[in-house]
């Protein structure tokens, strides 16, 4: 029992990061309708430059939000300077052109920071307390850090009318331009956040699976399975689809080791991980593309 | 009276197509004027241009000052606001997420609650539904959002691309009868594309007819009513 809680609590912990992602795919989808492969890797980079400011002595708190910031700056460059020039591109321009930013972004990674791991420091302390044999504290803090993140977010996307703005220029840009907002700089600013959302996400799970390029290459998988079983178009839907990935893998290893215990049988474990993540995909694809609460958007006229 | 709007030589463009050649009205300040004219005579194509919601050329005043370069959004922050055909609603916010959009750009809190309680008392119907995702509308009450959101913009010009589309008749006179409201009290100035001739040149006090991207005849809309001719060559009934 004890063990199935633990499976649970740490799945909840991964899937902390997996809804991260997945929100950043899911507001770069609702304003453009591309899926940034590059979004794990642009986290990757972030987590990079936090990791290069905690060297030159900085404090955690402020590397990542120094790092967060220029994550930021950069996710804007990006829209400005790369995908601007691509508006009414077809889709295969744009997926090559993510393509092509992973690949840039995985590289840099290596040139500049080696392809060696590196460990990263959790900003909780190590305290034993009852109940941390389920729970370590690091995961309490990965789990409290994104969900007060993803609520600082919707409470900026529902409250503020900046967030309003936002919401209004990926829904209809045409009508939004008509009331006076300013489209592109919102798109620009959603690609910021989107980036902004993977430094915190990279910066939390980096201690789990320590610092290297390809830290972020299965969570990208997992958001990706995480927004598609939310439903593509809902943030909300798909910060649900990523704490529900984290657990299923999980129990998925721990019912696959209990049947091998019991029958003496390798059914599924910790290898069919990310196989189940995939399947998850395939099968929300097939069933219910519009995810579980994606909205099909009732008109009448 | 001085003019709101003075547009010279007007041309619109759809890729390298050319679908208005060189057209030119005037919209008198507080006057309702009206485009008329058959399918593809350009109607719809003049108000985008206006806004520059496609590349056009020519001269275009709004109160005085050249618009023909600036961006969709700056011309709207001028105080243009232009009801798209279809009506533009954003289906997935609710009608009051719909309004409060239109005030994006204005940090008067006070002039805006202001702006909110007057489009409710002409549009009771939109207060009703406040809280309810705006696709859920019918298109009736689309069309009034639609306006009503234009409104929030405290326009001086506002464009209205065939507000009666698809509309039941009754539904058709409301939101005339509020527009000519809007245009007396608010001392707002329209410019009305309509396929409904009659209706239109019952509101208005200009027409213009335009066909296949030329004006081709302009006037008191008075006179254009009662000229059978024109009536009947273009206006069809």
């Amino acid at each position: 029992m004890e063990q199935l809680l633990q499976q649970i609590a740490s799945g909840l912990a991964s899937g902390a990061i997996y809804a991260c992602i997945a929100l950043a795919l899911v507001m770069i989808f609702t304003a453009t309708e591309h899926l940034n492969f590059a979004q794990g890797e642009m986290a990757m980079f972030s987590t990079y430059l936090c990791w290069q400011l905690l060297q030159w002595g900085l404090g955690f708190w402020t590397s990542l939000a120094i790092a967060a910031g220029l994550s930021f700056v950069i996710g804007v460059l990006i829209e400005r300077i790369i995908l601007r020039p691509l508006q009414g591109a077809s889709a295969l321009s744009v997926v090559v052109v993510f393509i092509g930013l992973l690949a840039i972004f995985h590289s840099m990674a290596g040139a500049i920071w080696s392809h060696t791991i590196k460990t990263f420091p959790s900003p909780f302390p190590n305290v034993s307390f009852a109940g941390s044999g389920i729970i370590g504290p690091h995961q309490i803090g990965m789990v409290v850090v994104t969900i007060i993140m993803l609520s600082a977010l919707f409470a900026f996307f529902r409250f503020t009318t900046l967030g309003l703005a936002m919401r209004a220029a990926a829904q209809n840009p045409v009508s939004a331009r008509l009331v006076g907002v300013n489209v592109d700089w919102m798109l620009a600013l959603g690609w910021g956040l989107a980036a902004a959302i993977g430094a915190v996400a990279g910066a939390m799970v980096a201690p789990v699976v320590y610092l290297e390029p390809n830290m972020m290459t299965s969570i990208l998988l997992y958001g990706f399975a995480g927004a598609l079983v939310g439903g593509i178009s809902s943030p909300g839907g798909a910060v649900f689809g990523g704490f529900m990935v984290g657990v299923i893998e999980n129990l998925v290893a721990y019912f696959g080791n209990l049947t091998e215990k019991m029958f003496g049988v390798y059914v599924i474990g910790n290898g069919e991980k990310l196989s189940v993540a995939l399947i998850i995909v395939i099968t929300i694809l097939t069933l219910k593309p519009a995810g579980l609460f994606g909205r099909v958007i009732t008109k009448r006229v | 009276m001085t003019a709101i709007l003075e547009v010279e030589g007007l041309k619109a463009f759809y890729g390298v197509s050319e679908a208005l050649h060189g057209i030119g009205f005037t919209l008198q300040q507080g006057g309702i004027t009206t485009i008329l004219g058959a399918n593809g005579a350009g109607k719809t194509t003049t108000l985008r241009a206006l806004v520059g919601m496609i590349r056009r050329e020519g001269r275009i005043l709004f109160d005085g000052r050249p618009i023909e370069n600036l961006s969709t959004e700056a011309i709207a922050r001028l105080g243009v606001a232009h009801v798209p055909d279809g009506r533009g609603t954003f289906t997935g916010l609710s009608v009051d997420e719909n309004l409060r959009i239109a005030a994006y750009t204005r940090s008067d809190k006070a002039a805006i609650r202001d702006d909110l309680e007057r489009v409710f008392s002409y549009f009771p119907r939109l207060k009703e539904r406040v809280g309810q995702q705006a696709g859920t509308l019918s298109g009736g009450e689309q069309q009034m959002l639609a306006i009503a959101r234009a409104l929030m913009l405290r326009p001086r010009l506002m464009l209205l691309d065939e507000p009666s589309f698809g509309l039941a008749p009754l539904i058709v006179q409301e939101i005339f009868r509020i527009m000519r409201l809007i245009n007396q009290e608010g001392k707002v100035s329209v410019l009305l594309v309509e396929q409904n001739a009659a209706l239109a040149l019952n509101l208005a006090t200009e027409a213009y007819v335009l066909e296949t991207g030329n004006v081709v005849m302009s006037g008191p809309a008075a006179d254009v009513k009662n000229d059978e001719g024109i009536r009947r060559s273009y206006l069809g009934y």
